[in-house]
This record gives structure tokens, C-alpha cells and sequence, in this order.
């Protein structure tokens, strides 16, 4: 299971310094992504007690990003780590920005959500809504998994979904788009219901992110901002033992 | 620091490189210094070194990295036939300095000692003056000239970053200076010769952070004039102060290539396994 065999260092204590940050890292991201959840569920069910404890929420994983950071500081500093070691706590250091990020985002679609539960309710719902939420938070867990099995094969598959999620974002902004053009009266509501779908859309992003991340953990390749089929392309020329 | 600014550095062998050559680092860009073919060394029965092939590169720093007794010394000794005191110990292969077989039985062994100088684990300044420290060298090649001398003595310290601390008081003994001192003083007294190469074997192991810092400094400032080859138990320093890094196990060359690459991404498992402090 652990490809990069964490714990096998003769110093136990840096196994096990390595392995709580790990741990740690899957807590933060867990909780992020239920922070969104929570938050698109305050949103439809206009449940503004539910939006608020995400604002509260956001505090611990600003918490958890500054505790994670000091302990890699801590492993710079005192153990000085080279390759897979090095390279697994730069991946934390930046996965838990971006994992911070989406604790934001969470946080403005639950202040939305506190608004539009003050408006009237759109007929249909905010199913769109709903829908790319679920997206996101399953490419969110993906990310997670994938980081902890250091499956570097889910970068592909995270960057394929983040296509799909921006093209379902532009689809509702034209949607939002009719809707303004044939009832002005419901614009602000409509604004804001885009803030929301803008904030899911980066969450997208963030959980892409941490997979590039996994690829330069596993392989130490560095594949930001390459295509999927790029991406595809270059994972998986294992190493020799 | 790990990455230095070189015009036309050397591409790390990208991906895996094929299994016969893998160990040929990709040098193409860089002047050779000193080549090393099919190198074999036995002390008695047993093989130290086993079939090392290697480049090094000119004005660069190289070093070699690897557990104790896994051949970095032993394979440093051999560019200036230090080796060749152990009655016990057999070479075969080739190595070529500049394209000369340094093995060849024409080649004058002290001349090349003078073109390949070394610097110890401890500093051993002779029990001498500082001046006459760096002067030795000079006078056994026959040099008179009192302005000559103290020509190369200032210019020998000041190279070696010794000069400032020293300059009023060079006909103190040298064994009155602290362990950094005496080992820059030594480094000194290697250039003050004008050699082409330097070997350090594990140059900064006796000495302070302090100190170890401003021979490392020294190391990165020689590498404009002369090829280094450093031996290092202290992957921090090979980490820090070299172009390309060579990690040695049992005698065998297991992985050479780019410091940057080695330390962040390295090829074999075993490398990786040592650098990160990892039983295999």
C-alpha cells in the first residue's frame, strides 16, 4: 500500500512524524469536503443555522492548515529530508493551501446560502447546483484517496472531471443568463446563485490541484498545467528497484 | 544553493536510462576532466571497487556519496595513485586524466600527484611556518625567488580565503591555527602548486559549522579554476556544494547524475533508500 515505503526510515520517530502528518492532512481534507456539503445542503434546504456552523468550521481548517505548516517547518529543519521525503512534504505544505481554499469556498457559498434563504425560492430548486456540488465533492475524496494510496493515476482522471466541471459551470451561467433576460425582477438572487456555482467551480480546481500534486509526490515529476493526455502519457514509468 | 547557475548544464539523463549504460551520466555538455574506464581494485582477494565507468567533468565539483566502506576514498586515491602505497591492492581498467592513461608505466607519478593535488580528512599542515607551509611545495620544484614566492603564498591564501586572518603572521607555525584555519591552509598550500584537480576526502568531517561553511565556499569559488572531486559523508554538504553526484554501494557505482536530480528525484531505489536514511 505504501509505495513510498514512509516507514521504513531508520529513525522511527520521523516514520512516525511523517505518518501523523499524513493523518493530519486526510482530517483537514475531510473536513473540507464536508464543509461543502454542508454548505450546498444549507443552501437548499435555506437552513441558515446549518450555514453558519460551516462559517465556524472554516476557522478549524484555517487552524489545521497553520499546525500542518509548522510541523513540515519542523521536519525541514530538523531532519532535512531529500527525494520522496522531501518531495511528500512539499506536496503536504501545498496541498493543504489548497485544501485552506476550498475550506473558503465552502465558507461563501454558506454566506450565500444565509442570503438566499431570505429570497424567494427558485421553482426548480437549485438542483444544477446540487449536481456540480456532487461532482466536486466526489474529485475532493478522489484527491484524498489518490493521496493516500499515492495513486498518481488519479491526476488524469481528476483533470478529465475538472473539464467537465467547467464546461457544467458555463452551461448554468448561460442558464442563470436566460433566466435574468426573462424575469429581471430575480437578478440579485441570480448572482448570488452564481457565486455559488463560481466557489464550486474552484473547489474543482483545488481537487485537481492536489492531484498534480500526487503525481510529483509519486514520481517526482512536475505536471501542473498539462493536459490529461500529457499527463497520461508521463505517469507511470515505474522505477527500477 | 542546490542549483547553480552553468551555462550549458548537463541534461540529467531523463527517464531511466537503459540498463547496460545506465551509470554513463549524460556529460555532453560539459569538458571531461578525467575519465574512468572498467576500473577494478582488489585489495589482496577482496574486490573493492567493481567495474566503475565514469566522467568528470572539468571545473565542476563531483562528488561521491555512499555508506562507509562502499569505495568513495578508495576510488578518489586512485586519480592520484595513492593507492599505489598499499602493496596489497591491484588495479586493473583505465583511468585517463586529459586523455593520458595515469596508470601507464611512463607516466612520473610525483608530476601528477602536483597536477591532481589532495586534501585529508584532517588537516595536515607540516610543522612549519604558514609561509613556508605554502612555499614547500615551490621550493621542492626549485623555485628561489623570494618574490615569486611571496607572490604565490598571498595569492595561494587569499584564493583559499585564508589570507585576512593570516597576513600578520605568517612565520607563526601553522599548527597555531584553528582546525578550519590549518584545513584552508591546506587547501592553500594544494593550489599554491597550481594542480589541475583536487581531491577532498571528506574535507570538513574534523571541523565546526562554521568553518565547514566557509570551506564550502571555498569549494564552489575553486571550482572556476580547478576540477573537484569531493568525498562527503554529509549528503547536506554533497547536496550543497556539488554539480554531480555520484552514490557508491559495495564497491559499485549505483547512480550518477545531476545533484538537483539525485537528491529530489533519484533513479534506483537504492539511492534513494540512502539518501532518505531508509534500511533497503
Amino acid at each position: 500500500m505504501d509505495k513510498l515505503h514512509l516507514d521504513k526510515h531508520i529513525s522511527r520517530q520521523f516514520n512516525q512524524e511523517l505518518e501523523e502528518l499524513r493523518e493530519n492532512v486526510m482530517s483537514m481534507g475531510g473536513m473540507a469536503e464536508e464543509m461543502v456539503g454542508d454548505a450546498i445542503r444549507a443552501l437548499v434546504e435555506g437552513d441558515s443555522e446549518l450555514a453558519e456552523q460551516v462559517i465556524v468550521a472554516d476557522d478549524r481548517v484555517n487552524d489545521m492548515e497553520k499546525a500542518i505548516d509548522e510541523r513540515c517547518t519542523m521536519i525541514l529543519a530538523r531532519r532535512q529530508p531529500t527525494a520522496s521525503d522531501l518531495r511528500l512534504v512539499l506536496a503536504i505544505i501545498k496541498t493543504v493551501n489548497d485544501l485552506e481554499r476550498v475550506g473558503d469556498e465552502a465558507e461563501k457559498i454558506a454566506k450565500m446560502a444565509i442570503r438566499l434563504s431570505e429570497a424567494d425560492r427558485p421553482r426548480q430548486g437549485y438542483r444544477e447546483l446540487e449536481n456540480m456540488a456532487g461532482t466536486v465533492r466526489s474529485m475532493l475524496r478522489d484527491a484524498l484517496d489518490g493521496f493516500v494510496r499515492m495513486v498518481p493515476e488519479v491526476a488524469v482522471m481528476l483533470t478529465r472531471e475538472d473539464e467537465k466541471v467547467d464546461a457544467e459551470y458555463e452551461a448554468i451561467l448561460r442558464q442563470y443568463y436566460t433566466y435574468i433576460v426573462e424575469e429581471p425582477r430575480i437578478t440579485r438572487r441570480v448572482i448570488d446563485s452564481i457565486w455559488v456555482a463560481r466557489s464550486l467551480e474552484r473547489v474543482g480546481d483545488h481537487a485537481k490541484n492536489i492531484g498534480e500534486y500526487i503525481v510529483y509526490l509519486v514520481e517526482g515529476k512536475d505536471l501542473r498545467h498539462a493536459s490529461p493526455e500529457e499527463l497520461e502519457r508521463e505517469i507511470g514509468e515505474s522505477r527500477e528497484e | 544553493m542546490m542549483e547553480q547557475n552553468r551555462q550549458g548544464a548537463p541534461l540529467a539523463s531523463s527517464g531511466l536510462p537503459d540498463k547496460g549504460n545506465r551509470k554513463q551520466l549524460n556529460l555532453r555538455h560539459e569538458e571531461i576532466s578525467m575519465e574512468v574506464r572498467d576500473l577494478n581494485l582488489y585489495y589482496g582477494e577482496s574486490q573493492a571497487l567493481k567495474n566503475i565507468s565514469m566522467d568528470i567533468a572539468s571545473k565542476r565539483v563531483t562528488a561521491f556519496i555512499g555508506p562507509s566502506g562502499c569505495g568513495k576514498s578508495t576510488l578518489l586515491r586512485c586519480f592520484n595513485r595513492m593507492n599505489d602505497l598499499i602493496d596489497i591492492c591491484r588495479i586493473t581498467g583505465e583511468i585517463r586524466i586529459d586523455g593520458n592513461d595515469i596508470y601507464h608505466p611512463s607516466i612520473d607519478v610525483p608530476e601528477l600527484r602536483r597536477k591532481v593535488g589532495m586534501v585529508f580528512q584532517k588537516p595536515n599542515p607540516f610543522p612549519k611556518s604558514i609561509y613556508e607551509n605554502i612555499a614547500y611545495g615551490l621550493r621542492l620544484q626549485g623555485v628561489k625567488n623570494r618574490r615569486t614566492l611571496d607572490e604565490v603564498v598571498e595569492h595561494s591564501l587569499k584564493r583559499a580565503a585564508l589570507w585576512d586572518e593570516v597576513k600578520d603572521r605568517l612565520n607563526d607555525n601553522a599548527f597555531g591555527l584553528s582546525g578550519g584555519q590549518q584545513q584552508r591552509l591546506v587547501i592553500a598550500r594544494a593550489i599554491a602548486i597550481e594542480p589541475e584537480v583536487i581531491l577532498l576526502d571528506e574535507p570538513c568531517s574534523a571541523l565546526d559549522p562554521i568553518s565547514t561553511a566557509k570551506v564550502e565556499e571555498l569549494i564552489i569559488d575553486l571550482k572556476e579554476t580547478y576540477t573537484i572531486v569531493i568525498v562527503t559523508h554529509n549528503m547536506q554538504q554533497a547536496a550543497r556544494v556539488s554539480d554531480f553526484t555520484a552514490y557508491m554501494y559495495l564497491g559499485e557505482l549505483i547512480e550518477y547524475d545531476d545533484t538537483a536530480k539525485l537528491f529530489t528525484n533519484p533513479a534506483r531505489k537504492a539511492t534513494e533508500d540512502y539518501i532518505t536514511g531508509r534500511y533497503g
